[in-house]
């Protein structure tokens, strides 16, 4: 692919050369460098910006940056208070890391296409591609983590027999065992690939479009792409948000005993 | 487009996150946040006392008032009355020694008519006991007639 886009030119080379990550390595061990750093990055962002405003803290007036903070716990622990009623010090962290990190990965889309691209190849990359989310990497590697926390809660709360006992005879009782555990095996796997799978394509094409939006001539971009841009505002949260949602959703399912 | 080994190492990436936040950013965080709601709870109920507070203050104060009010109006007609009383008792009293100065008066005069009385008397008894003395000559012996003179001047 990456030579593909070496080789071809116009339209079809720009497009591909803006999809295309900066990797090294061969196979299943090739590293996508530009996704590794930018989450890293934008994960350290996350943590400075909360581990300022927890240093600060105090009970007293809040600053800017903890009246911040407080908001967006505040809005994380309302979240986690509706659908999860269990009690877990494991939930509203991992859902407040979620909502911040794929914010921070998905803003990264609001940046224009070419100016991170042009600083690489400045800096001799070849390659950039600078939104972790439209890496399926990333997002999988998320809601891979999400399913694994779902298993292991699962497995945690009901027993081993009691989760056993879920994939087998529900919804339709013993006698349909197989049937009960291919339904049920669809459906947790359902789970961390669409939780990947929304987040990707949403973020893909949304990168897609701003790539198409940048072959147009110069004076036609703005009008184009700033309704996109803000338009874009929402579906990034909004995708931060389902995320963060499905993952309280799925976790206090896993919680749940029957 | 493909799955591989960046999986891994964004897992990882992942794991710490969560690892770091639920370690040191969630707890403090938090904490101040109920903190902070206990405070404002605090502060509120607080309010709301000293409002009661200043309530009860109002009413206990409308009630003293009251009762100053009743008190002085209690005074008031206390006053008013020992002030008749007082002026009741001078009049009596006037009254008292007027009619005492009255019947000193009386008695006075009373003497002095008497006296005057006694005075005229004697000098009507002496008139006439010269108007005798000149129409008798010295035949009346003062000294011989003095008990007819004495009934004499009794009955005058």
């Amino acid at each position: 692919m990456a030579s593909e886009a070496h080789a071809s030119d116009g339209s079809t080379g720009y497009i591909i050369h803006h999809l295309t990550p900066f990797s090294v390595g061969e196979g299943f061990w090739t590293l996508n460098l530009d996704t590794l750093f930018f989450s890293a990055f934008l994960g350290g962002v996350f943590i400075w910006f909360f581990k300022t405003a927890a240093e600060k803290a105090t009970t007293g007036v809040p600053g800017m940056v903890q009246n911040f903070a407080e908001m967006l716990i505040e809005f994380v622990d309302a979240q986690v208070k509706d659908s999860f009623h269990g009690k877990s010090n494991l939930i509203a962290p991992l859902a407040l890391t979620i909502f911040c990190w794929i914010f921070l990965w998905n803003c990264m889309d609001l940046f224009p296409v070419d100016i991170f691209s042009t600083v690489g190849s400045l800096m001799g990359l070849e390659y950039l591609r600078v939104v972790p989310s439209t890496d399926l990497n990333a997002t999988f590697a998320m809601s891979i983590s999400v399913f694994c926390l779902i298993i292991f809660y699962s497995i945690k709360i009901k027993g081993p027999w009691g989760f056993a006992k879920e994939l087998l005879f529900q919804p339709f009782g013993p006698w349909l065992m197989p049937f009960n555990l291919l339904l049920k095996l669809v459906e947790e796997i359902a789970k961390p690939i669409s939780l990947a799978l929304r987040l990707f394509g949403n973020l893909y094409a949304g990168e897609l479009i701003f790539i198409l939006i940048g072959l147009l001539p110069w004076s036609l971009q703005p009008l184009l792409s700033f309704p996109w841009a803000v338009f874009h505002i929402l579906i990034i949260t909004l995708q931060a948000f389902i995320f963060m949602v499905l993952t309280i959703v799925y976790l206090s399912m896993a919680h749940e005993d029957h | 487009m493909s799955i591989n080994a960046t999986l891994i190492g964004q897992m990882i990436t992942f794991t710490l996150l969560v690892w770091f936040t639920m370690k040191y950013i969630w707890p403090p965080l938090f904490e101040s946040l109920e903190l902070r709601q206990k405070k404002i709870a605090e502060g509120l109920a607080a309010a709301e006392k000293g409002q009661e507070q200043i309530q009860l203050a109002e009413k206990k104060a409308k009630s003293l008032l009251l009762l100053a009010k009743e008190e002085s109006a209690g005074i008031v007609t206390l006053a008013q009355k020992r002030a008749n009383e007082i002026v009741e008792e001078s009049k009596d009293s006037a009254k008292k020694e007027g009619e005492r100065l009255l019947l000193a008066a009386k008695a006075q005069i009373e003497q002095e008519i008497q006296q005057t009385k006694e005075s005229l008397r004697k000098e009507i008894s002496a008139l006439a006991l010269s108007a005798a003395e000149q129409i008798l000559g010295a035949e009346i012996d003062k000294t011989k007639h003095k008990e007819i003179l004495t009934k004499v001047s009794k009955q005058l």
